[in-house]
């Protein structure tokens, strides 16, 4: 009999309606593996009953849809109705929403099930997840002859390790900054952002809106067709959510990428990013050659000033939003506060985590009176050349090629510097501030034994041509490696 | 620029989080780190250029003026903290 865990989604789908095995087999054997890894600390709540419901309603014929009985794992992020929804922070702990995020709603419309809920980063506010108020998710994955605990990347870190461990075969994650695509990497998964809009953010737990991007995380570039397909789509409750048909990108898969061109950025060759990622990015060059693509270097100029525009619009917009933690209407209040002020800071002092503070504050900073046009208005504006940028860089080329982290995963702990951990998104960055379409897909191991991934960014609305160049890479890469199981 | 700790008192103020002297300090040097390393957009000729706000260039969406939702009281205040008599219960608020 098949290690059922070892099976892709669209394995599952296709055993599952042509009667190979049953949905409940599935989801059981899920539930089994996640029970039994409590030590990667990736799950904040499971829900076995609700896996095994939506399977046996697939097993009864009652749901045919696209994802019939496919059990998943639901980043902490996304309101799930009358399910802990937390956001990695004690201020909503408890927090059960009485309504489903559009998002997981899609999900259950195509017949999915919910394994539980994945740890994440404070409000997706960190690249390790040891931001979160439920202590970091630790990675299945190990260097070579250590067994030091690594961080699976973050802030979507409970999906990414839940996919690599076997104990989820897709999961949702969302991408602010990097936030699908870093942990992808870390831990040898696919993840895409699709273009900003294609997924309605209404339901999930705002961090920064101009920015925020549900996507799912999965084995295979495959999968991630089949989620995204299944997650995307207009919705009238959220009003930057894009009134377009949702493309079959299943069915649009092709590696073939012949008279398509590649752009190779010139300004992400960084100093000081290891030998190993360079020398990965050049087999990707390779790959994408192979697979019929011609490579034409192109130049984004304002690459340099992603990373400091982003962390000014992204704390500014999360303080806005962050505002509405305040111990009236849900989550967490403090005790023995005097007066309705003192209520509010007291509950904010107690129910935030450092990181949260401290990009609050840089929000507020740059965001009072005084300090506006000088940074978050001079933001916005090398926002808008960042855009021009890759609108310049399309005209010349299909699809860009990058490395998507500037190294592999690092220890727990290992980072203690803001700064230094704000730099693991110089590559994911640019593209969440354009909007754009953008994937990690595995492309190998360091000599460490740790995957490191190749991304790909697309132009406005082409989420299959990152896909298809993620395929491309995905065929001839042939990762296979696996973390092997200590937890 | 740089903050001073008087600001960084301020800003928490603004932003309506409580901390401690101890706090204040260790965050005015990371604060000052992080603003002087955003400092270098100063850079950047941006003379002429619209501040971009919305980045997937579409028209902003307005529903019909009309109430779609409603009567859900008790799902409102299903997770408040302290309701009362169907209400949000504050602190005292005017004596």
């Amino acid at each position: 009999m098949t290690d059922l865990t070892s099976l892709t989604i669209a394995q599952l789908r296709d055993g599952i309606a042509g009667r190979q095995f049953k949905a409940r087999e599935v989801a059981e054997a899920y539930n089994a593996a996640v029970a039994g890894a409590t030590t990667l600390n990736a799950y904040t709540v499971t829900t076995p009953d609700d896996a095994l419901a939506a399977a046996d309603a697939a097993d009864a014929g009652q749901s045919n849809g696209p994802l019939a009985g496919i059990p998943l794992g639901i980043k902490d992020l996304f309101a799930t109705k009358g399910v802990d929804t937390t956001a990695g922070s004690h201020i909503l702990k408890g927090f059960k929403p009485t309504y489903e995020s559009t998002v997981t709603a899609n999900l259950r419309k195509a017949g999915a099930g919910m394994l539980g809920k994945l740890n994440m980063d404070e409000f997706a506010m960190g690249s390790s997840n040891e931001t979160s108020t439920y202590g970091p998710v630790i990675s299945p994955w190990r260097r070579q002859g250590s067994n030091v605990g690594l961080t699976p990347g973050g802030s979507s870190g409970g999906s990414a390790a839940a996919v690599a461990a076997r104990i989820a075969p897709g999961v949702t994650g969302t991408d602010t900054g990097g936030s699908i695509r870093q942990p992808a990497a870390f831990t040898g998964i696919s993840g895409i952002k699709p273009t900003y809009g294609r997924c309605s953010r209404w339901g999930v737990v705002s961090f920064a809106s101009s920015l925020d991007q549900a996507g799912p995380m999965a084995r295979d570039v495959r999968d991630c067709a089949i989620m995204l397909e299944a997650m995307a789509g207009f919705d009238p409750k959220d009003t930057t959510s894009l009134d377009l048909p949702v493309p079959q990108w299943e069915a649009g898969l092709s590696s073939d990428l012949k008279g398509k061109r590649v752009g190779i950025p010139r300004e992400y060759r960084i100093d000081g990013v290891p030998a190993e990622i360079n020398a990965l990015w050049d087999q990707g060059i390779a790959w994408l050659k192979d697979a019929g693509a011609e490579i034409v270097e192109i130049s984004l100029p304002h690459t340099k000033y992603a990373l400091p525009t982003y962390y000014i619009i992204a704390p500014a917009e999360a303080s806005s939003n962050l505002a509405r933690f305040d111990g009236v209407r849900y989550g967490l209040r403090a005790e023995g506060g005097e007066s309705l002020a003192d209520m509010y800071s007291r509950t904010r002092a107690e129910g935030f985590g450092a990181e949260v503070k401290r990009r609050i504050m840089i929000g507020t900073y740059v965001l009072s009176a005084g300090f506006y046009d000088a940074y978050f208005t001079k933001a916005q504006r090398v926002r808008a050349l960042i855009k021009r940028d890759f609108v310049q860089a399309f005209e010349q080329c299909d699809v860009i090629l990058t490395p998507t982290a500037p190294s592999a995963a690092f220890g727990i702990g290992e980072t203690t510097d803001p700064l230094a951990m704000y730099l693991n998104d110089v590559f994911a960055v640019p593209a969440s501030l354009a909007g754009l379409p953008a994937m990690s897909v595995p492309g190998g191991l360091d000599a460490q034994g740790l995957p490191l991934g190749l991304h790909l960014i697309g132009p406005e609305l082409d989420e299959q041509i990152v896909l298809n160049a993620g395929l491309a890479i995905e065929e001839r890469a042939g990762f296979t490696a696996r973390p092997e199981k200590w937890w | 620029m740089s903050v001073s700790i008087d600001q960084v008192r301020h800003i928490a103020g603004l932003a309506r989080i409580a901390m401690s002297d101890e706090e204040l300090a260790r965050l005015e040097p990371e604060l000052n780190n992080i603003l002087s390393w955003i400092e270098q957009l100063s850079e950047v000729d941006t003379d002429g250029v619209e501040p971009l706000a919305t980045v997937i260039d579409q028209k902003m969406r307005l529903r019909e003026d009309a109430v779609t939702d409603g009567d859900c009281r008790d799902d409102v205040l299903a997770n408040a903290p302290k309701p009362e008599h169907g209400f949000f219960g504050v602190p005292k608020v005017i004596e």
